[in-house]
């Protein structure tokens, strides 16, 4: 573990563009005055001529990318997940998601790992925001390979894509090998005792929780779930089914995310105890990121406490 | 234009003024005062200014039309209508559920909308978005809108016209109805955001003010705004209600349908106009 690789998925988003540059021109790039931070400069630099910043005006970019989208090409849009879910909702829904336009939104610095910009940039409401909106598909990948091949899965869709990508540099956990497809969670360790569904940076702590628990004799199975919209159900029942208990990890607001999509389909279809990780309905503030996934308790020890709770639940 | 084309469109837009009547009688509710306030601007777009095919609605090099003030719907249906798009018997289910035409444009399924609008402001930024994809590919198509005086108060507007100024796209045309009235009142009273022409300047547009009701002066403007290098604003002075005695510079008509006795007067008033055309 001496030597672990960290890469903020925003680069491989980043690099996911210059390479879809390089294989198409089909499409056009927009951002708001945020392309270093984003990574969408990557891009710019490649290809300057297909790339237009639209300034400090979010709402005005996801209605140009609704009708470049009209008009037939495809375009990706970028900013910070706040601006571009919060303060673009509006927009997104009306002008890209209503006419079910293909428009990718690169939303970056999601999250509480946003660090030392604080509350306001700390966007931890963009994924109830945005699965609310018929049509749209909603991918949160786990690391730098994940979100490479989740940009080019996304770019090949039909209909409005929002992409979640975070600041802070994460471990690599997927090699070139990785399989990723739409819609479909990934069972990255097998268990029978109590199933960890994660997404994001989240991911990476559930492995390490897995590690932690099999020393208390806890055999966790471990899901990726990197697309929260179409949710995979049947990743989900199976879970609920042949383990029993459920824990979700994310870093968002329990309210309307990863945990409000799996227990909404876990009440639904095959009750079974559904315990919530996330950010417990407060809002963030200025630290280094790392201490605040510490402090916001957004860790593997984090995610071991609520399996254990949830085993509790269900032995009820 | 010679005086038989004119006295045509002028027949065109009566006509087109019946069926936004049709439509939110039939509807009970709608918009019918900016739906009227804008035929002129429509008719002379559909019929004599855009390369487009009512056969083909979705033809690759059509120009573009983006109803930024999506609640004149019915003028946008019932010149589609008139232009062959769909039936005009069809304008009689606006509102209707089950019916493809929704109370604002749906481009999903209305043949001939180019793009869903509603949300007053954004439709202006789609019209930015298209114009800058043909710039960008090498397509020549124009792209056109109009926006309501009211719909201007919206900062959106404004970060549009920010952006096709400083990107000088040429080929979008961006008609202001300009008929002094919204919901809450005359836009004086509410938040006028007058003067119109010298904000869009600002933005670095080219701007032509005309009277809005008139051919002559909407066909010159838009021959204008074919030699100039710059994204062009028509601020098309125009009555809201033109056309219906009762509806005219009337707030109140804004947003609601005429009962079936005031459908009548204002149609009979409509088939008075049109008879008067046909025979001069």
């Amino acid at each position: 573990m001496a030597d672990i690789k960290k890469v903020a998925t925003r680069v491989g988003y980043g690099e996911a563009l210059v390479e879809l540059g390089n294989e198409r021109d089909d499409f056009l790039v927009l951002d708001a005055d945020l392309a270093a931070a984003t990574q969408t400069g990557m891009f710019k630099k490649a290809f300057p001529e297909r790339f237009y910043d639209c300034g400090i005006a979010e709402a005005n970019m996801m209605s140009i990318a609704a009708g470049i989208a009209a008009t037939g090409k495809k375009v990706i849009c970028s900013s910070f997940a706040m601006f571009a879910a919060g303060r673009a909702f509006e927009q997104v829904r009306n002008s890209i998601g209503y006419p079910h336009l293909n428009v990718i939104i690169g939303a970056t610095h999601a999250g509480i790992s946003v660090g030392e910009d604080g509350a306001t940039h700390q966007c931890c409401e963009d994924i109830a925001l945005m699965r609310t909106i018929p049509g749209m598909t909603i991918i949160n990948p786990a690391d730098e390979t994940e979100a490479k091949k989740a940009v080019k899965a996304a770019i090949e869709l039909d209909g409005p894509v929002y992409m979640r990508f975070g600041r802070l540099a994460v471990p690599v956990i997927f090699d070139e090998d990785y399989n990723f497809e739409v819609g479909k969670g990934v069972q990255l360790k097998d268990g029978d005792d109590v199933t960890v569904i994660a997404t994001g940076l989240m991911v990476n702590e559930a492995l390490e929780a897995h590690e932690l628990l099999k020393k208390d004799g806890i055999n966790a199975r471990i899901i990726n779930m990197h697309t929260i919209k179409p949710l995979d159900k049947e990743i989900i029942l199976k879970a609920a089914r042949e383990t029993g208990a459920i824990v979700t990890a994310e870093e968002h607001s329990v309210i309307g995310g990863l945990g409000s999509a799996v227990s909404e389909t876990v009440c639904e279809e095959y009750p079974v105890p559904v315990v919530k990780l996330g950010v417990y309905d407060t809002f963030g503030h200025s630290g280094p990121a790392v201490k605040l996934l510490d402090e916001f308790g957004l860790r593997a020890v984090n995610i071991a406490e609520k399996v254990k709770k949830a085993i509790e639940l269900k032995n009820k | 234009m010679d005086a038989a084309e004119k006295k045509q469109l002028e027949i065109t837009a009566c006509k087109i003024r019946m069926g936004i009547i049709e439509g939110v009688h039939s509807a009970k509710s709608g918009h019918p005062g900016g739906s009227l306030s804008i035929a002129e601007i429509l008719t002379y777009l559909y019929f004599k200014a855009m390369n487009i095919d009512p056969k083909d609605p979705k033809k690759a090099d059509r120009d573009r039309f983006v109803l930024s003030k999506g609640h004149a719907a019915p003028a946008l249906y019932s010149t589609l209508a008139y232009r062959g798009y769909f039936d005009t018997e069809l304008l009689k289910t606006l509102r209707h559920i089950g019916s493809i035409l929704q109370g604002h444009p749906d481009m999903k399924h209305i043949p001939g909308v180019d793009m869903s609008t509603g949300s007053l402001g954004q439709g202006i930024s789609a019209a930015v978005g298209m114009a800058l994809s043909a710039k960008h590919f090498g397509d020549s198509y124009k792209v056109y809108t109009v926006l309501g005086d009211g719909e201007i108060e919206e900062g959106q507007v404004w970060e549009a016209a920010m952006f096709a100024g400083n990107k000088n796209l040429s080929n979008l045309t961006a008609f202001i109805d300009y008929n002094n009235l919204q919901i809450d009142g005359t836009i004086e009273e509410v938040n006028s955001a007058a003067p119109i022409d010298k904000k869009f300047e600002a933005f670095k547009w080219h701007t032509i003010t005309i009277d809005g009701n008139d051919f002559d002066q909407i066909e010159a403007a838009l021959k204008e705004a074919d030699t100039v290098d710059k994204p062009v604003a028509i601020i098309a002075k125009t009555i809201k209600g033109k056309g219906v005695s009762y509806m005219e510079n009337a707030v109140n008509w804004h947003g609601a349908a005429p009962d079936d006795e005031l459908y009548e007067q204002a149609m009979k008033e409509l088939n008075e106009a049109l008879a008067a055309l046909i025979k001069e």
